[in-house]
């Protein structure tokens, strides 16, 4: 399928997000927090965008700076070509109603004094969305697309196990009817044996109501089921970029190889030589010259150290696959 | 003889709600050099197995009722503080999942450190120091004698974790029980300090238990494992046959819905249905019959034993397990 065939819902164009460093005793900015430094994607209908990347490398707050949820520093964030980082708050909230969130922590996203149905009505109540009547029919109808019974309604979340509580969360979230959903860690806190249903039921509603999806995870074997496309993250900047399939078959950025063999295989018999990297991501405060990741890789040249490598696309204009590297230019 | 004997081991938690038994009679054996995994769910009881050798069950609300632990002969129920602590951290370690919780913040890693060593070795501070910075080197820590005059909240979590790894193996343990050890870490960190430990139990010659959910650490590091339901082992098996036929199916369950990078993409991964059930709440008969498609009324009603599976060593606790591959062999 050609991605040109499809609109672009949502388009990201050179996001940044820098968090200040307050210090001294003026509480002056004195350094910034690189979180977010520049990052452009697009996300058709329906598709779904895979975010993988290891801790504090910037994709929960990419997550969060699309929906505003931490104003970005520049840039922009076009749903349907019109950029939402320009609107006021009250035109804002028309916009939230087609985006919306799903939390990792299910013990942390849902106030444990309001019951089920009243966590699930709170967005149509904010959103004056149909009579009373209807929200309590609606309730009952997303409760069942999530596979919960009516009778849970008036139960409160502290008695449900994990992967419940994170089927409220996204009942929840499809609550407005989006059309985009960026889905942060859902799946990082619950078993393996509940993880699987839990993929399994956002692959399904991704079928059934063409929801747009950005999936963030620092799993690669978890986002490899519910992804069209792979976006891989480093530094807060997506280093490598491609269609599922083409990423899997053939990383290409030597942080992507890493990643791919650091995954423990459940086979004994697999024995594999694996990539082992040296130290730790340096701090997004004072993130190195050039490549950002020319300090643990091991395929590093003299250019890496200087310039920070261009995004060039190694597949076809049909089949993109971008990768910000040296080796490939 | 082997190192660490776990014979009908009960414990109990007094809750809110009632006692919950958290471990229901498990028997397992450590022999020395030996790696087992120790392979279940949340509340499975692997942790508070774990945390029983070294006599840390939290009491109240936790109490061993019964059972016995023996480290290479000697009953460490019953045992009073003073003598639990001339075992820990000499005989047998212990690794947690999250070092800031294990480490104290108020401290330099030198200051935990040479405590342990002078008190286990007998060692002056200033040999204790060279001790835990020599030992610090060998579980990769970047500039040892630097780090080691550093307060915990200065390094990262990788580090930390090398940290809590160093301090473990100072006094040269014959046990190290490691709990989750690389959950809170990145992949890629979580590569260096599993390898890491593989090198320095050759090293040391010694056993580790390796408590985890993650049968694909399981698979790349350990020789057996353990695989828990519900405070019950349900299979003991070698690695070899336990991943290539498992036997019981929440073993199998277990297995085939780890996430893993397939060659194509399925169209619906494979789950194992159902919850585990509350504690509180156990069925009577197989814990697993309700999430299990092989069970029948025999499974419902009474609960299956711990027995040899026909594998030598292999046990499994299971009315109806799957069929043993035999390969290369007639039956």
């Amino acid at each position: 399928m050609n991605a040109r065939d499809h609109t672009a819902l949502l388009e990201v164009r050179d996001l940044k997000k820098y968090f200040p460093v307050y210090g001294g005793i003026f509480q002056r900015t004195v350094a910034q927090v690189r979180a977010v430094d520049g990052v452009s994607f697009s996300i058709n209908k329906g598709r779904t965008l895979g975010l993988v990347g290891e801790s504090g490398c910037g994709k929960s707050t990419l997550g969060r700076a699309i929906l505003r949820l931490h104003e970005p520093t520049s840039g922009q964030v076009l749903v349907d070509g019109q950029d939402i980082l320009g609107l006021r708050r009250n035109q804002l909230v028309e916009n939230r109603r087609r985006l919306q969130i799903i939390f990792q922590d299910p013990f942390a996203s849902l106030s444990p004094r309001r019951t089920v149905a009243q966590i699930i009505r709170e967005p149509l109540d904010v959103h004056r969305i149909g009579t009373s009547a209807n929200r309590e029919c609606r309730i009952i109808e997303l409760l069942a697309d999530v596979g919960m019974g009516a009778e849970v309604r008036d139960r409160y979340p502290h008695e449900f196990s994990g992967g419940q509580r994170q089927r409220i969360g996204i009942a929840r979230a499809l609550a407005l009817d989006p059309d985009f959903i960026v889905a942060d860690e859902p799946v990082s806190a619950l078993d393996v044996s509940v993880q699987s249903q839990v993929l399994n039921l956002i692959a399904e509603l991704k079928r059934k109501r063409g929801i747009a999806f950005l999936f963030i995870s620092h799993d690669l074997a978890v986002i490899q089921h519910v992804s069209d496309e792979i976006g891989v993250m480093y530094l807060g900047r997506i280093v490598e970029q491609a269609a599922v399939n083409d990423l899997y078959a053939r990383p290409r950025h030597p942080y992507t190889q890493v990643l791919m063999s650091a995954i423990p295989v459940p086979d004994p018999t697999t024995k594999r030589s694996r990539i082992i990297l040296e130290g730790d991501v340096p701090s997004p405060m004072h993130p190195p010259n050039g490549c950002p990741f020319h300090t643990r890789c091991v395929q590093a040249m003299a250019v890496c150290k200087t310039t920070v490598p261009p995004i060039v696309n190694v597949g076809d204009a049909a089949n993109p696959h971008r990768v910000s590297c040296h080796l490939y230019n | 003889m082997p190192l660490l004997s776990v014979r009908d081991l009960v414990i109990e938690f007094e809750t809110e709600n009632g006692v919950v038994r958290a471990v229901d009679t498990i028997s397992f054996d450590v022999y020395e050099g030996d790696t087992i995994g120790l392979v279940g769910e949340s509340g499975c009881g692997k942790t508070v197995t774990g945390l029983s050798i070294l006599g840390l069950i939290p009491s109240p609300p936790g109490r061993i009722v019964s059972g016995s632990i023996t480290i290479m002969g000697r009953e460490l129920v019953g045992l009073n503080d003073s003598e639990l602590r001339e075992i820990r951290g000499r005989d047998i370690s212990m690794i947690f999942q999250e070092p800031m919780t294990a480490l104290n913040p108020v401290f330099t890693v030198g200051n935990q450190m040479t405590d342990v060593l002078m008190r286990h070795r007998g060692l002056t501070r200033r040999q204790a120091r060279n001790a835990a910075i020599e030992m610090l080197a060998k579980v990769g820590l970047p500039v040892p004698a630097k780090r080691i005059d550093e307060y915990p909240h200065q390094l990262s979590g990788g580090m930390r974790q090398r940290v809590m790894i160093a301090m473990a193996l100072s006094c040269g343990p014959k046990l190290l029980i490691a709990d989750e050890p690389t959950t809170a870490l990145d992949v890629t960190t979580q590569a260096q300090v599993l390898e890491q430990i593989s090198k320095l139990q050759a090293e040391f010659q010694m056993a580790v238990v390796l408590i985890t959910h993650d049968l694909g650490i399981v698979a790349e590091t350990c020789r057996r494992a353990i695989v828990m339901y519900c405070g019950h082992i349900v299979e003991n098996a070698a690695i070899e046959p336990l991943f290539a036929n498992p036997r019981h199916p929440y073993t199998k369950g277990l297995l085939d819905s780890i996430p893993r990078i397939r060659s194509e993409k399925l169209e619906e991964l494979p789950i194992i249905p159902g919850r585990v059930p509350d504690l509180l709440h156990l069925p009577a008969g197989c814990r697993f019959a309700d999430r299990c498609v092989q069970a029948d009324t025999q499974c419902r009603e009474q609960s299956p034993l711990l027995t040899s599976s026909g594998t030598s060593g292999d046990l499994i606790a299971c009315h109806h397990p799957y069929a043993p591959i035999h390969t290369g062999q007639i039956s």
